[in-house]
């Protein structure tokens, strides 16, 4: 059995951040990642972040996934890939798939950073080749330089609806229309004005009716909804298209929390089922932290500062920091995270966090 | 259905040419790029059928959660072709159902 002093599961950008914080610390490190490259979906962000200039706005999420990883290599810290981290036990012995063998990894402190899956709404045609995830999309854009396809629906308009349509026009696709079924744009006005400037309509308060197609996408039909979401005849209307991308929201990726017998709570406003955690971000077992998506669904800027805190965190727990030292870290982080928890869409999410952080102690 | 030229990301890096077959048929891709998108670059998309209902599937997640992508490749079914990376003569085929049977032993 291997041992280590902290392993991470997931180098996304709050497994990463966390790797660094604690290496830098002098903490042993290793992370395991299921993917054939680093970075989570971080190479795939190539829209300018938000934000102060601590948080990194105006750059670029593809450049912040460098810099981190180039970080977390000077400092010593690991990065497994190819790595699926079948499950968490007692006394923090996990299974890893390493080179299509399962070894047993003992990690003193473990920080859970899988991130989050996408969410998916049925309708009739849904499983068309043609019906992708957002996630799809741009990962075929952004990665591998291929189109999904040449002209396509969005269904959904909060930020990763906007933001993916904008990275489709961006790639030379056709984009004919954002839909949602709420009556409002869900995402920052920011992203939602770039695809308004490039002539693309939004249809609110509608939904997909049903996907066209012989073997493959063809076209989408559309239809209002009223305010109890219910279709309104006679308010169809028809799109060609060969692509139909879902940007309907994420879940966090908790199944390892769950199985190894932490304590969840469930919040929609963070993505459903979430970990309780501390402040420290750690959860009901005490040697378990979590960091980034997995603990309610925000962003790549406040995943990378739950990291943070999160290997500072285990860094003190394991006694690499004098209290001083740690506090004011701490403060200094918690501080940058009171920054992004700011404005209409972020006070949801802090009221959302401070519930959790309450709900340790019950 | 490949992006030449990017306007933020500039252009790919991309591995070697490789030719290897769909079907029986002749393709062209990049060596190490997932077989999903050497096959999607070339317009293919329907990638299996089910079992019951013989309907067609493809590329959903394209990040190896979704498994809809399986394919048969060089003999195994159930390859998830989104996360395989591409590499020179590769056989890959339409996944009827649950693919040919896997030898004994």
């Amino acid at each position: 059995m291997q041992r280590r002093e902290v392993v991470v599961i997931g180098a996304g950008p709050a497994g990463l951040s966390a790797a660094i914080e604690a290496a830098g610390n002098g903490v042993d490190v290793v992370v395991f990642d299921e993917n054939d490259r680093p970075g989570g979906q971080l190479f795939k962000q190539i829209h300018k972040f938000f934000g102060s200039k601590e948080h990194r706005a105006m750059e670029r999420g593809f450049n912040i996934g460098k810099d981190l990883l180039e970080e977390a290599k000077s400092l010593g810290v690991s990065v497994v890939l190819n790595a699926v981290v079948l499950g968490i036990y007692e006394n923090g012995v996990m299974n890893v798939v390493l080179n299509d063998r399962i070894e047993e990894v003992k990690g003193e402190r473990i920080l859970v950073a899988t991130g989050a899956s996408e969410n998916m709404v049925p309708f009739p045609g849904w499983t068309l080749p043609g019906v992708i995830g957002a996630g799809a999309a741009q990962t075929m854009t952004n990665i591998h330089g291929v189109r999904p396809g040449s002209r396509l629906l969005m269904v959904g308009s909060g930020n990763v609806g906007v933001v993916v349509s904008y990275q489709m026009v961006q790639a030379g696709c056709e984009v004919v229309a954002v839909i949602d079924a709420a009556p409002k744009v869900g995402g920052y006005g920011v992203h939602a004005a770039k695809i308004a400037r490039q002539g693309i309509p939004f249809f609110l308060s509608h939904t997909v009716k049903e996907a066209h197609g012989a073997g493959r996408v063809e076209g989408a039909t559309i239809i209002q909804v009223d305010d109890k979401w219910k279709p309104v005849p006679g308010t169809e209307k028809h799109f060609e298209v060969d692509t139909i991308c879902v940007a309907v929201g994420l879940t966090p990726m908790t199944k390892l929390l769950g199985m190894s017998g932490c304590k969840m709570t469930y919040i929609p406003v963070l993505g459903g089922a979430v970990p309780v955690h501390d402040r420290d971000q750690r959860t009901s077992i005490p040697t378990t932290y979590v960091a980034g998506d997995v603990s309610g669904i925000e962003e790549a800027s406040t995943a990378i500062l739950e990291g943070r805190i999160a290997g500072l965190a285990i860094a003190r727990s394991l006694g690499y920091l004098e209290d001083g030292a740690f506090l004011s870290r701490r403060e200094e982080l918690l501080n940058s995270m009171a920054g992004l928890r700011d404005g209409p869409h972020g006070i949801a999410r802090r009221e959302a966090k401070e519930l959790i952080n309450a709900a340790v102690q019950g | 259905m490949r992006i030449e030229e990017h306007p933020i990301l500039g252009t790919f890096e991309k591995g070697k040419t490789v030719k290897f077959t769909f079907d029986g048929k002749t393709m062209e891709g990049c060596e190490g790029e997932p077989i999903a998108m050497a096959l999607r670059a070339r317009g293919v998309i329907i990638h299996r059928y089910t079992t019951r209902r013989n309907e067609p599937r493809g590329v959903f997640c394209a990040i190896g959660r979704c498994t809809d992508c399986i394919m048969v490749v060089d003999g195994v079914p159930n390859v998830r072709t989104c996360v395989t990376p591409l590499r020179e003569g590769v056989d890959v085929r339409t996944q009827m159902g649950k693919g040919p049977e896997r030898m004994q032993g």
